[in-house]
């Protein structure tokens, strides 16, 4: 059950309250028409008691069931069934209390209507109350839902940025920019541009789109672009996708991190010039990608094979396809080579 | 005139540190270098008074490339943020700046090695022996004459505490280096690496056999031949890793 507007000790304190008062203006009324005390007095308590029970129960019902607004007529029959229902069973217990009395009897039979009546708006008024009700701790709850989502699905946007964007590649890139400022601000400028479409790019993408393969690569470009910038000559690359590849699909922003731990063995485990290289063809109805860094067999630690920044890759291809033999690595002399296939739909 | 090493593998970063250091002309940059293995070089040749290096470099990290010199110079360094180091830097380093920094920053790492230069050569040794790096559960950087040679963790058989240095085993021979055994024991893996014996750590791998010796100890058998003695203790831990 959903957390309530007010505490449920506080309604039924009020619920009763508000009973006790019909009891005492009926015990008013009867004796003012000329009935004693004890008779008054019992007939009011058993028609308030069984209209407040009454008054209950279709606040409960409706607890359990809200109706749409649509069914309106089935609740207005249900609350003219319990009135009905009530006035009876009041009927029943009053004339087995007090039928020897005709002048009561008389009575008794006289004021089922307007019992009748005053039973049934009150029920009206409790279903109405509870319908509000309802609502509005659902409405509120809903509200809450939504909220979690939000919440829920900013985390993980954020969570992505951070994978993708290692906070060193991104102070890296701030300090050579800040050094191409000095001398030379026309390139400080361009790298700025080219730092803040890269991140664009990064933000506003979601972990289930895909996009064509010439979409992916341009968004590459931008990184590796900065990554030379950074590391001067020392970073060479080499992109080379066939022309029936590029209009294949793959999940956005899965390359990026896939060069990026390319870029990182084959510079920090290498010293002098690199070159790295991908490559991108179909075949089988697949794209294949092919990633290679050259690394140092010599000194490469074998936990290399499937480094951090492959196995939260090979993770996300897991969501999205349920394979996991859609990313391998292979090592064959100096060279480290990435391969991943992305099953294009049909 | 004070000699300086920029040490740093992007060389922006380098072109910075020479544009802000041209504001104190009794600094002379004698060399720059891209990596640790230049560095190693140009300092053992310049003797500087003060390095600005880099931590993630190509190969060996600014750590490890401290750890091959004799006497370290005062370093400040320079990183983008590297949780690891900071707090190691905070103690012992004369600086850290954290890239990108600004003009204002960088002269005030100045005017602080200026201020504590009696103090900075040990300050820079006990930078060394009290810190360790992630890189170093990988592989360990030691020189040999003039070589400098990466050994990766694997490839270590056992580590021997020999006086103020320990000797690292390895296939092809053994390499000294100025740590305590009680350092490789906090940052090597303990499920790879058991100190087995007050002077000995032993890589597990490496283990055939433990065989009875005289009286109540043991012996462990490495798949190279050689034998290390097990103490009391030792042989207990031994025993709780392999789970018999």
């Amino acid at each position: 059950m959903s957390k309530p507007v007010l505490p449920y000790s506080k309604i039924t304190l009020g619920y009763a309250a508000w009973w006790t008062l019909w009891l005492v203006a009926q015990i008013a009324f009867l004796k003012s028409s000329g009935f004693d005390f004890d008779t008054a007095l019992t007939d009011a308590c058993i028609t308030q008691l069984v209209f407040a029970i009454a008054g209950y129960a279709i606040n409960t019902s409706m607890h359990a069931y809200q109706p749409s607004p649509r069914n309106t007529v089935y609740v207005v029959g249900q609350t003219i069934l319990i009135a009905v229902a009530a006035v009876w069973i009041q009927r029943f217990i009053l004339l087995e209390w007090m039928g020897e009395s005709a002048l009561y009897a008389a009575f008794l039979e006289k004021s089922l209507m307007p019992r009748f009546v005053f039973g049934w708006l009150m029920i009206i008024l409790i279903a109405v109350l509870t319908w509000f009700w309802v609502y509005v701790t659902d409405h509120a709850e809903s509200e809450k839902r939504k909220d979690d989502a939000t919440q829920l699905s900013r985390e993980a946007e954020l969570s992505r940025l951070r994978q993708q964007l290692q906070p060193h590649f991104l102070f890296n890139s701030l300090n050579s920019i800040s050094a191409l400022a000095g001398t030379q601000p026309e390139q400080a400028r361009k790298m700025i541009q080219q730092l803040s479409d890269f991140l664009r790019g990064t933000l506003k993408k979601d972990d289930t789109t895909t996009v064509t393969l010439q979409e992916e690569l341009h968004h590459l470009q931008l990184y590796l672009e900065i990554e030379k910038v950074r590391f001067g000559h020392r970073l060479n690359t080499v992109v080379h996708a066939r022309d029936e590849s590029t209009a294949c699909r793959l999940p956005s922003l899965l390359l990026q991190p896939i060069v990026e731990n390319a870029i990182k063995f084959g510079l920090y485990d290498t010293v002098g010039e690199i070159s790295i290289s991908l490559s991108a063809r179909t075949e089988n109805g697949m794209l294949v990608l092919e990633i290679q860094n050259p690394f140092d067999p010599a000194t490469a630690v074998p936990r290399r094979g499937t480094g951090f920044g492959l196995s939260s890759v090979q993770r996300r291809l897991y969501l999205l396809y349920l394979r996991n033999d859609l990313l391998t690595t292979s090592q064959h002399d100096s060279l480290f080579t990435t391969t991943i296939k992305i099953p294009q739909p049909q | 005139m004070i000699r300086v090493v920029l040490i740093d593998d992007e060389p922006l970063a380098r072109t910075l540190v020479k544009e802000y250091l041209q504001s104190f002309p009794e600094f002379e940059i004698v060399a720059e270098c891209g990596d640790g293995f230049e560095g190693v070089k140009a300092i053992a040749q310049h003797k500087p008074d003060l390095l600005f290096l880099d931590v993630q470099m190509p190969k060996i990290n600014g750590f490890e490339m401290l750890e091959l010199l004799e006497t370290p110079p005062a370093v400040i360094f320079t990183t983008a943020f590297d949780d690891y180091a900071l707090q190691a830097f905070e103690r012992h380093a004369v600086d850290y700046l954290l890239k990108p920094f600004s003009q204002e920053r960088f002269d005030k790492a100045i005017h602080k090695w200026k201020q504590q230069q009696h103090a900075v050569e040990k300050n820079t040794a006990a930078l060394l022996e009290n810190n360790s790096t992630p890189e170093e559960r990988l592989r360990i950087v030691v020189k040999k004459g003039a070589n400098i040679v990466i050994l990766p963790i694997h490839t270590v058989h056992y580590v021997e505490a020999f006086d103020d240095y320990v000797k690292i085993h390895t296939a092809t021979g053994f390499y000294l280096k100025k740590k305590t055994m009680t350092h490789y024991e906090q940052v090597l893996d303990p499920r790879q690496f058991v100190r087995v014996h007050r002077s000995y750590l032993m890589n597990l791998q490496e283990l055939t056999r433990i065989e009875p010796a005289e009286k109540d100890n043991h012996l462990a058998l490495l798949k190279s031949g050689a034998k290390l003695p097990l103490s009391q203790s030792g042989y207990q831990k031994l025993r709780e890793v392999l789970g018999i």
